[in-house]
């Protein structure tokens, strides 16, 4: 008997460390090493940069190809990215990111924040120890601790607004319509939400009903979605600025297409998923704007943040690679300094087969 | 080494066991009309058929996932991993319709229920041969399958165009009225049931969580019966998976998510006692149907969404509550039929 | 003595159960507490050879920093295990508790009272998982999946879809100092100090031994004098005050709150307090176990992000330490079982 547990013992230990050491090798090959800051020219961005970019989760399929343009901007550049965050979309899943940065020395962080306020400490203390911050997509609000520029993807406010014009346009400026948003936290859906409401005061005869949450997740969405036709029976049109809530929404119309009689549908969607829809009349316009782009034009902002090139004072520019230059735009309200990527693009019938995200 | 196994001759007590059982179902349902009236009177597109289809698709995934649970749950173990099954199957069936689009649909769902039978048959094999705690094995398990997904997924999605229409129809279309999905859940429900009542391996399931020693003793084989739940389990949650893929055209790593505490929660509501030893997969079916028509009609009478929750936790709470007086009534018949004979 | 406490079924009568079973059990944990030993040891050498500075000071606060509220979380739910319930509700008391805090913060109360008011709506829902559980004997692990659902649910009927900041920087520092004079953090110190308690009461205190005399055999320790019901009730109570604590210290830490913060980190609870060697069905298990685990959890986690593992990989190898850390104890019982079987058979 007490062999047994003598060898049990043994097992368990050198299970363990098998597995560990399994896990080790396996990792290896993805193991980050870092060197930051090498020799530079005054003016020109540095090389040997590292950037951490820190999504929202590793998996939503927008901010994957927002990471693929980060990570072609920094070769451009000679230096590197390091993609890093957690499965779920919360503040905590992405500051052990946070202090992996902090610990490999990177040169800057690019973050789409899952809430914002929750990341500012964290980042507080990177930016302590020198690094960058630059945050996309989802904007942090964290005042002046840190200071950091934001990557607009388009004009917040020209999200808004254009998303209940061409809404409009569609269902004659009249009729009830509702909001099919992501997660009821997040930043940039609210920004964007306030400047519809906004817009809406210019259309008398349209009413938003209300707004529900699919938490960017494809079941949730479809439920909620199902609740709001049966609540509102004489709904007119729906703007789903989230590509998951979008998507979903068009796969119901598609699906049950006597709706399609009364209701529009538009919103903010991927070319990718929205084509069929598109094609077969489902959905009519959409918009959106490149991904890529969005995260090609950060890299280049924190790699010239970090080499100083670029600076947050309103009115200098930079250059956005292949994009052209750029010029930092004035702090307004919870937003700091920031740069507009450009206008969004409006897809239908006629340009959605040229774009391949 | 064989042992004879005697059937009880049905007596005067397991009858009224029965009807107080089916009393249970029957007050689900009436439920399910109580909620369904009263939303109506609130606002009349709810009584639409329109919204009785979506009630019913609503429900169909939980409701399936639910007739697999109640059977190891029945057992007294519990099967934690479904909702990982869920995204997993559902995300690698839209894969191999993207790569491979001649699939034939039946293909499709073979994949999908033999991946989540595999999935089942090493829940099942860890807890009746290691003798593992099921609540441990399906929570690893949950981590595990979770994972793999987020491996294989890698960031991608699989878009509507990838799906062939013959698949989508199951998610949408109706037969006669009666959605597709809600044909399919009834099918199992009925045929699980049928089996739970009336096969040898069904009765056992209820004879192992009553009494694992006594049931032993019978000569019932607990670890073969108790792998059976857990692939049956498995096997159903891949059909559900195939199934989410058809509903929503399109999977990314969210599949499924959180899935198993709500087929807990329609389970436990629907009469299963968490204990084991009693409950129909007719009540679960009915349970799922019930949180579902409740959630519908939240946001039918435009209270607030944020309300569903909430809502949702007090019902389970009140369900429990229930079930328990319920079966403190039933051991207080049973003792004083018995009389002094008490073998509890 | 062979008896497998696995198989145990309540009902089951031999002598000198406490006695004998206590032994066995605290044989049976040093072994399992020595294995988890082994395995810190050796994460801690697999995270300083991904970067230097794994084992500095800094990076020991960061792992204290990202446990600290999870370690809170996990001595309540430790103890309950151990008497054979579980509570599922302790991720959404976290977040009902912060969200109590911020909205009463953001109508003006001072901070102290609304973090005190905090404190007494975890004491309420522990209260209402302790009724229910002890009073009522409803099943624990369905009861806390309701209350799981029903504070979350009242946290986002209370905060949705609104975020509450502007905390105190004189508590919110918690997030980003650590205690002064070391380098640990406040959060990963209270547990320190918490777990030394649990430790003494678990193990030297007569109420760890009526806690594990209810886990291994109730209706004995019933008989035996023990009032099981009012110390399960009281040990809910005090899981929600605790959750109630860590969803404080949540707060402060990231210096905001949401309804949905923690969402989720139950599983993770429930999965460390199990690889830390207590067993589900209750009777076993010690604080140092759990304590090791944490630190197992903490260190892996952050050296597997450090070397840039995909989350997604991470969460697989956490499943697989869980399951390993019950087949194994489990697995030479099988193996005999197995062997015996066949040597019968043939």
């Amino acid at each position: 008997m007490h062999r047994l547990w003598t060898a049990r013992r043994t097992v368990t230990a050198a299970l363990a460390a098998t597995l560990l050491g399994t896990v080790a090798a396996a990792c290896g090959s993805s193991g980050t090493t870092s060197s930051s800051g090498a020799s530079a020219t005054a003016s020109s961005v540095k090389k040997g940069l590292t950037v951490y970019y820190i999504p929202k989760d590793t998996q939503n399929p927008y901010e994957v190809i927002a990471d693929q343009g980060g990570q072609t901007a920094l070769k451009e550049l000679g230096g590197k990215v390091v993609v890093s965050s957690g499965t779920a979309d919360t503040a905590a899943a992405q500051i052990p990111s946070i202090q992996a940065a902090i610990q490999a020395h990177a040169s800057a962080i690019v973050i789409a924040g899952n809430d914002p306020s929750a990341l500012c400490p964290s980042l507080n203390q990177a930016a302590a120890a020198g690094i960058k911050i630059v945050a996309f997509d989802s904007d942090v609000n964290c005042g002046t601790s840190p200071s950091h520029l934001f990557i607009n993807q388009a004009n917040t406010q020209q999200i808004g607004t254009s998303e209940v014009d061409l809404l409009a346009k569609e269902i004659g400026s009249k009729g009830q319509i509702a909001i099919l948003s992501a997660a009821a936290s997040a930043t940039n859906q609210n920004a964007w939400i306030v400047y519809m409401k906004q817009e809406l005061k210019k259309y008398p005869n349209m009413k938003l009903v209300t707004t529900v949450y699919g938490n960017d997740d494809p079941a949730t969405s479809l439920t909620v979605l199902q609740g709001l036709l049966s609540a509102y029976p004489n709904l007119r049109g729906i703007i789903s600025p989230t590509t998951v809530g979008i998507s979903t929404a068009a796969q119901y119309l598609d699906t049950h297409k006597s709706l399609l009689t009364h209701l529009t549908l538009t919103g903010l969607g991927l070319p990718s998923q929205m084509k069929t829809y598109v094609h077969d009349g489902t959905v009519k316009q959409f918009e959106l704007w490149n991904p890529n782009n969005l995260g090609y034009l950060a890299g280049y902002a924190a790699a010239g943040l970090a080499s100083g090139t670029t600076s947050l004072t309103t009115g200098s520019t930079f250059k956005g690679g292949k994009l052209g230059t750029y010029t930092v735009l004035a702090p307004a309200g919870a937003t700091g300094p920031s740069v507009v990527l450009g206008p969004p693009t409006v897809f239908d019938v006629s340009n959605i087969d040229q774009f391949k995200f | 080494m064989s042992t004879a196994v005697i059937t009880p001759t049905p007596t005067a007590r397991p009858r009224r066991l029965e009807s107080l059982l089916r009393a249970r179902e029957l007050g689900i349902a009436l439920a399910i009309i109580v909620v369904f009236g009263l939303t109506t009177l609130n606002n009349h597109a709810f009584a639409h058929a329109s919204s009785i289809q979506q009630l019913l698709t609503g429900a169909a995934l939980i409701a399936l996932l639910g007739v697999g649970e109640t059977m190891v749950i029945v057992t007294r173990n519990v099967d934690l991993s479904v909702g990982s099954v869920v995204g997993l199957s559902a995300y690698i069936v839209g894969d191999l319709f993207k790569h491979h689009h001649q699939m034939p649909v039946v293909a499709g769902f073979a994949v999908a229920i033999g991946l989540g039978a595999a999935i089942g048959a090493i829940n099942g094999l860890v807890t009746t041969v290691a003798r593992v705690p099921s609540l441990v094995v399906t929570l690893a398990m949950l981590y595990i399958v979770r994972g793999i997904d987020g491996v294989i997924v890698n960031g991608t999605t699989i878009d509507p165009g990838s799906i062939p229409q013959a698949f989508i129809t199951f998610g949408y279309r109706s037969l006669l009225g009666i959605p597709w999905l809600a044909i399919i859940v009834a099918v199992v429900v009925a045929a699980a049931g049928y089996a739970m009542r009336s096969f040898r391996w069904g009765r056992d399931l209820y004879a192992i969580g009553s009494n694992p020693d006594a049931a032993a003793l019978a000569g019932i084989p607990s670890g073969r019966r108790v792998f059976t739940a857990f692939l049956v389990s498995g096997a159903l949650a891949g059909l559900a998976g195939a199934l989410f893929l058809a509903i929503h055209a399109q999977v990314d790593v969210t599949g499924g998510i959180g899935y198993e505490l709500s087929v807990i929660a329609a389970v436990v509501v629907g009469g299963v006692a968490i204990f084991g030893g009693s409950g129909t997969v007719l009540g679960a079916a009915l349970g799922a149907l019930l949180l579902n028509t409740i959630n519908q009609a939240l946001v039918a009478t435009k209270i607030s969404s944020f309300w569903n929750e909430a809502i949702a936790g007090a019902l389970l709470l009140a369900a429990i509550a229930f079930d328990r007086w319920l079966s403190l009534r039933v051991a207080r018949n049973l003792r004083s039929a018995e009389g002094a004979h008490r073998d509890l | 003595m062979t008896s497998d406490v696995a198989t145990r079924t309540p009902g089951s009568r031999s002598d000198n159960v406490d006695g004998r079973r206590g032994r066995a059990a605290l044989r049976g944990l040093l072994r399992w507490e020595t294995a988890l030993a082994g395995v810190l040891i050796a994460t801690l050498i697999f995270g300083s050879s991904t970067s230097s500075t794994f084992l500095s000071s800094t990076n020991l606060f960061y792992i204290g920093l990202n446990m600290g509220e999870i370690a809170i979380m996990a001595l309540p739910l430790t103890l309950i295990i151990i008497t054979g319930e579980i509570d599922l509700s302790v991720a959404s008391m976290l977040g009902l508790s912060g969200t109590v805090m911020g909205v009463l913060f953001s109508h003006g109360w001072p901070v102290w009272l609304a973090m005190a008011a905090a404190l007494v709506v975890g004491a309420l829902g522990g209260t209402l998982n302790g009724v229910l559980v002890a009073k009522l004997g409803l099943p624990s692990i369905a009861v806390t999946i309701g209350t799981l659902t029903l504070f979350r649910g009242i946290a986002e009927i209370l905060l949705a879809p609104r975020t509450i900041t502007g905390f105190p920087p004189s508590l919110t520092k918690i997030g980003v100092a650590p205690v002064p004079g070391t380098q640990v953090a406040y959060s990963a110190a209270i547990f320190l100090i918490l777990a030394v308690i649990a430790g003494i009461v678990l193990h030297a205190a007569p109420l760890g031994r009526a806690l594990v005399a209810i886990g291994l055999q109730r209706e004995a320790a019933q008989f035996a004098g023990i009032r099981v019901n009012r110390i399960k009730f009281w040990l809910f109570v005090l899981s929600g005050v605790m959750c109630a604590f860590a969803g404080i210290l949540f707060t402060l830490k990231n210096a905001s709150v949401s309804y949905d913060a923690g969402t989720g980190l139950e599983l993770n609870v429930v999965a460390i307090v199990l690889f830390g060697g207590v067993s589900i069905f209750g009777g076993r298990g010690t604080v140092v176990g759990v304590v090791l685990s944490v630190a197992i959890v903490g260190c892996l986690t952050q050296a597997l992000t450090q070397r840039n593992v995909q989350p997604e990989v991470q969460n697989i190898i956490l499943g697989v330490l869980l399951l390993i850390s019950v087949v194994i104890p489990n697995g030479g019982e099988a193996i005999r079982r197995i062997r015996d079987r066949a040597r019968r058979r043939a």
